[in-house]
């Protein structure tokens, strides 16, 4: 089985908090933050790597990304994922979901014929989840969102079980197909350090625009729909007033708070 | 996954760069926009019952037609559903859109985007909004990419510019950074909308009416199938109706603790929610996750007991009336986002509070 795992490196959450808007540019200003797999990445190279274990073949990890992302790239491949592609090129910048897609819609295609592309539900940054159903479209191919189990690839028919906020269905749906993961699919594996090692010599391209055949008013932000205007940091502060010393003493401010707002 | 309009912010673009694509467009419109009119609703249902959100939808798309002086769509699909349609018009839709076909009876993304994206681009509405709900957002992404639409996600405040262009807010980086979207060039201008982000109207005079929809669906689309439908009632409160809710986080440490948020809830006839690492946990379902990634909600009231106030979850909460917070470390961010603070040890607290309000 031919799978492809696309990826999407962004800012490491466990410091977000450091993340400030340039007050003159608007800019956010995010230097020194190192961009990871997110959780839901990894969930999805770890599902690819036990279909592949079942079902053999190869796995690609796929993302677009600056070209810093080849270490996360490189991570994917130390845990076990056969070949990068990064698909890198200065026009890409500024692409939305539709342009992202499209992008990766072209890479896929010239990586050649595969059986099942898997993606996280949506991403650690933007969180849209659009990319991997808007690059099914592109690839003119069924998608699965919100797969919790992977129950059976069999006879080119895959069957999943996917979740939805009243409970959960049960979908059959032919190959090659994308699939989008959640967060109860798997536990991810740990990488050993000899698949660290293994991944220095592994396969791993860079695509641009051209390689990829793509017009530069496609892609970005000329070949995006949407467009960001004017970004700012959400003001969510109160002024607390602060109770300490014995519980008896603030029940009964407590409680005066609570009759006022149910008042 | 996937780089989406924040990656122009990420990779440290000069960010000079939007206001000055929105010139451009200021002096090249584009004739054919103005042919796309109407501002369109996804009504989502299952089983013969409309999903809540869709109705708050609906109210955002009144509010947006009256600054457009446009009528308001709304599209539903299924098989034996005339029903909702009607309670549609009833909450003030003015073109009922009804497809009606066993393929459709139950969500299945093919035959959706199919009926959907001809829709769109026979009738051409200039703004259409959907639910984020894990079938709504699936149903946006594939019809914004069939119909070239520029499609956002989450959206927290939807308006209309000066230029007629519909203003979408949406949240990146778990809620820290909001972003403004607008789609100059292409249209349908489309977006999608948590569950209990707005809130629904008021029935009204119906005025509309039911226009029925000729379904063709291409065998292709049919090999997707739908198998079994499961569904799995949540929490008897549903915590985004409810007037008070009480909510615990990683400070609550061991199951034995939990009963006490239960119990303060009971007392005030409040719904109990929590945050994402309890839900990791297996003490509260998907429905009772507030923040970012699950719930936001208004309540009247709102308690935090042993919740840290990271972000993601304060995004669900900001609107609440009345914070109270409790937890025993004082540096907890989740006093900055509280109206009243209570430095303390939950478990000596809670009991007494209990008994306060059991005594009356």
């Amino acid at each position: 089985m031919n799978i492809i795992v696309c990826v999407k490196p962004a800012p490491d959450p466990k410091r977000w908090d450091s993340m400030q808007l340039d007050p003159v540019t608007k800019a956010l200003q995010r230097e020194g933050i190192p961009s990871v797999l997110s959780p839901l990445d990894k969930r999805a190279l770890e599902e690819g790597l036990r279909l592949k274990e079942k079902h053999g073949g190869k796995i690609a990890v796929m993302a677009m990304a600056p070209p810093s992302a080849e270490e996360n790239l490189r991570e994917a491949l130390a845990m076990g994922a056969d070949e990068g592609y990064l698909l890198t090129d200065r026009a890409f910048a500024g692409s939305d979901t539709w342009a992202t897609s499209f992008v990766l819609s072209k890479g896929i295609g010239k990586w050649g014929t595969f059986d099942l592309i898997l993606c996280g539900s949506y991403s650690l940054d933007g969180s849209t989840g659009h990319v991997g159903t808007q690059l099914a479209e592109f690839l003119g191919i069924p998608n699965v969102s919100q797969v919790v189990v992977v129950e059976s690839i069999a006879g080119g028919i895959l069957r999943t079980k996917i979740l939805v906020e009243s409970g959960y269905r049960i979908l059959e749906s032919p190959l090659p197909a994308l699939i989008t993961v959640t967060r109860d699919i798997n536990t991810p594996r740990f990488t050993s350090l000899f698949g660290v090692i293994e991944a220095e010599s592994k396969l791993l391209v860079k695509w641009s625009a051209r390689d990829l055949e793509v017009s530069p008013d496609d892609v970005g932000f000329s070949g995006s729909p949407t467009q960001t205007g004017d970004v700012f940091l959400l003001e969510m502060k109160r002024q607390a007033k602060m109770l300490s010393g014995e519980p008896e003493g603030m029940v009964q401010e407590i409680i005066r708070k609570i009759r006022q707002a149910l008042g | 996954m996937g780089i989406n309009y924040y990656s122009g912010l990420l990779s440290g673009q000069p960010q000079g760069t939007p206001p000055a694509i929105s010139a451009e467009i200021c002096e090249n419109p584009r004739p054919n926009l103005k042919e796309w009119k109407g501002i369109w609703v996804f009504a989502e249902q299952e089983e013969g019952c409309l999903a809540e959100v869709s109705l708050e939808l609906l109210s955002v798309a009144q509010f947006l037609a009256k600054k457009r002086t446009a009528e308001v769509g709304v599209i539903l699909l299924g098989y034996g559903v005339e029903s909702l349609a009607e309670q549609l018009l009833a909450w003030g839709a003015e073109r009922v859109f009804l497809a009606e076909h066993p393929a459709l009876e139950k969500y299945s993304t093919l035959p959706y985007v199919r009926v959907i994206s001809n829709l769109i681009t026979g009738i051409k509405p200039e703004i259409f909004l959907l639910p984020a709900t894990s079938l709504g957002s699936d149903l946006a992404a594939r019809v914004a990419a069939r119909v070239s639409a520029g499609l956002s996600a989450h959206c927290t405040h939807l308006d209309i510019n000066d230029k007629g262009e519909l203003r979408q807010v949406v949240p990146a980086f778990g809620g820290k950074v909001m972003a403004t979207i607008l789609c100059p060039k292409h249209r349908p201008q489309m977006a999608t909308v948590r569950p209990g982000v707005f809130r629904k109207g008021e029935p009204q005079k119906k005025r509309g009416m039911i226009e029925r929809v000729a379904v063709e669906i291409s065998p292709e689309d049919l090999k997707q199938k739908v198998l079994e439908v499961h569904r799995e009632k949540g929490p008897a409160r549903a915590i985004e109706e409810a007037d008070v809710v009480v909510a615990g986080g990683a400070g609550i440490g061991n199951k034995d603790d939990w009963k006490w948020v239960e119990s303060l809830a009971e007392v005030l006839n409040g719904a109990v929610g929590g945050t994402r690492p309890l839900l990791d946990e297996g003490w509260i379902c998907e429905d009772q996750m507030i923040g970012q990634s699950g719930k936001t909600i208004r309540p009247k009231l709102y308690i935090a007991i042993g919740i840290s106030g990271v972000i993601q979850h304060v995004v669900g909460i900001q609107d609440a009336k009345v914070i109270i917070a409790i937890n025993n470390d004082r540096r907890a961010a989740i006093f900055q986002s509280a109206d009243l603070g209570v430095a303390a040890d939950f478990r000596k607290l809670i009991p007494l509070l209990v008994g306060n309000f059991k005594k009356i």
